[in-house]
């Protein structure tokens, strides 16, 4: 499976995200902030990856920008990082937008075009000029050329070709988005459209030159332990792959970072679980076809601006940060609560919801144990204060969350699921032909997840897929089932 | 026989952060491609992170008693390849 392989991008970012939790504890954060990209670029160093010293050292600061959770767009050239630092420090809340473009860093790739390489060998049948609609090809000196003005990029040329001579150009941000939120601007470099974004996060995984940053809250939590505040994590089921440790030792991990207490998101889920089970009967007994999942955050943002008339059919329950936060709100109503993620999109719904303070990505946590110098395998064992059910756990799962609402379903209301697995143009087209004709053919519940594999292909997530998978099977398979261990259900 | 060549991919923290979570795919495929002269396992922190800000060029893979930095598949699978040329 192609998701999460390994990027130098992700190794500079998390580099960044250590340095700069390293200056915050330090006795200077700002001047030692001022300084990462002359540190991580000293005199002399060599150039990795771009064409000059000076130019890799303006995009790693650029990179500690986004790494302060500020925004690349919004922040003048000349501001020094030391300036930057201070007002990371002041600020009350995380900004609204979760993503940035680091233009420093944007390629200002080619726009995207179909192309006819060298590999044309001007051939007699020629069926590139018969295939085209737009009569946008035809033959000179012995080679297809295209006319720009003509050709509509649809590709059917490149598929006929017989010598593969023609290939589909493509800009990697643009081709990622499934919506058509990141293009190139008229500068020629990725400019993000809120109004269409989704926060999906694909884009960021999709970048070779790492342009697109997520706007990191590490700061800010930093500054809250800092103070003494009761600080609180909820961490999200897809957590239990990601470190080299059992979960006992996780929790153990990040008390030693400075929370007070943590919370295994997967007790949320539990109560999403029996909501979503109650409402799917209701539903159908009224005579609805089919109903969608709710837990996804970057699916509930498309519905909510792309696909409206999916509304009626989405679930109503809320997600498991919601229950969990709740929860955790009521037994600690004092407490700044920190969401754990291995996504993008869990940001955009934490600035929803006033009971989630702030979320951290996997990156950041990962880099903060680095930055203390945390061996998360030699840790503790510490339990969790509530078990959390094996189902609810395996949340993380593509697949997982309609497996657990059908545990709770009585005999004559069977659930037939319908996995999305991963937001694409071609599964967004699916949901917006079930969502208009108000029928699926393929099932009645429809689980729908905004990355490919689940939560475990979220795109901050560390841990490769498959390990991650096999780590968080591990942790499902101990833990007791909602089906062995509940009460006999009632008829 | 000769002694079989050891590889030990750092899993601390720092290492399995920093990109040995993608390392991971080696335990399984050394032994399937050299099969008993290869011996390959994932170790806890092999202290290599924590000299000075040596953090950065992780992660650390050791093949017998040489350090790879900023370790790739690749250049693990090349290490193997010309400890066994040079083994004969």
């Amino acid at each position: 499976m192609a998701i999460n392989t390994p990027k130098q991008t992700s190794h500079l970012k998390r580099e960044i995200l250590v340095r700069l939790i390293r200056a915050f504890l330090s006795d200077n954060f700002e001047e030692r902030t001022r300084m990462i990209p002359y540190d991580m670029r000293p005199k002399g160093h060599e150039v990795p990856y771009r064409c000059c010293i000076y130019k890799e050292r303006a995009i790693l600061r650029d990179r500690t920008v986004a790494g302060l959770g500020l925004s690349i767009e919004e922040t003048e050239d000349y501001a020094e990082l030391s300036d930057l630092a201070s007002q990371a420090l002041e600020r009350k809340e995380p900004e609204q937008k979760p993503l940035t473009v680091l233009t420093t860093a944007c390629k200002g790739c080619v726009p995207a075009r179909i192309y006819v390489t060298d590999l044309c060998q001007g051939c007699v049948a020629r069926p590139c000029v018969n295939t085209c609609k737009f009569g946008a090809i035809s033959v000179k000196n012995g080679k297809s050329v295209i006319d720009p003005e003509k050709c509509k990029n649809c590709g059917m040329c490149a598929q006929v070709c017989p010598y593969q001579a023609i290939q589909r150009i493509i800009v990697p941000c643009e081709n990622a988005c499934p919506v058509g939120a990141i293009n190139k601007g008229e500068d020629g470099y990725a400019k993000i459209d809120f109004d269409k974004c989704i926060s999906c996060g694909k884009c960021v995984a999709a970048c070779p030159f790492g342009a697109v940053h997520e706007k990191n809250q590490i700061i800010d939590v930093l500054k809250h332990i800092k103070a003494g505040k009761k600080v609180i994590a909820m961490v999200a089921p897809a957590i239990m792959g990601q470190l080299p440790c059992t979960p006992g030792q996780l929790k153990e991990a990040i008390h030693m970072l400075g929370f007070k207490e943590v919370y295994e998101v997967a007790q949320g889920a539990d109560v999403t679980t029996t909501t979503e089970a109650a409402e799917f009967v209701e539903r159908l007994e009224h005579g609805a076809e089919f109903m969608t999942t709710s837990c996804c955050a970057g699916y509930n943002e498309l519905v909510d601006k792309h696909i409206p008339e999916m509304k009626p059919f989405r679930s109503d329950t809320k997600t498991p940060m919601y229950y969990t936060a709740e929860i955790v709100k009521k037994e600690h109503p004092d407490a700044i609560t920190v969401f754990f993620s291995p996504c993008v999109a869990k940001r955009r719904e934490a600035l929803q919801n006033p009971k989630v303070d702030y979320v951290l990505n996997y990156e950041e946590v990962g880099a903060w144990m680095i930055a203390l110098g945390i061996q998360v395998g030699e840790c503790e064992e510490r339990e969790f204060k509530v078990e959390a059910s094996a189902e609810a756990r395996n949340y993380a799962v593509i697949g997982g969350v309609a497996k657990a609402v059908q545990t709770q379903l009585p005999e004559e209301i069977p659930a037939h699921p319908v996995i999305i697995d991963g937001l694409t143009k071609q599964s967004i087209r699916d949901l917006k032909k079930y969502a208009k004709t108000g029928l699926c053919e393929l099932g009645n519940l429809i689980e729908v997840m905004c990355c490919e594999g689940g939560c475990l292909g979220g795109n901050a997530t560390v841990n490769a897929y498959k390990p991650a998978l096999k780590q968080l099977t591990a942790y499902v398979n101990e833990s007791k089932s909602l089906v062995s261990g509940a009460e006999p259900t009632q008829k | 026989m000769d002694k079989k060549i050891s590889v030990k991919v750092c899993l601390g923290t720092t290492c399995f952060v920093m990109g040995s979570a993608n390392l991971q795919e080696l335990i399984e495929m050394v032994p399937a491609k050299y099969g008993d002269k290869v011996e390959v396992s994932g170790v806890p922190c092999l202290g290599l992170c924590s000299i000075d800000w040596e953090f950065s060029k992780a992660p650390y893979v050791k093949v017998d008693d040489d350090v790879i930095k900023e370790a790739t598949v690749e250049k693990v699978l090349k290490a193997i390849d010309d400890k066994l040329a040079a083994n004969g």
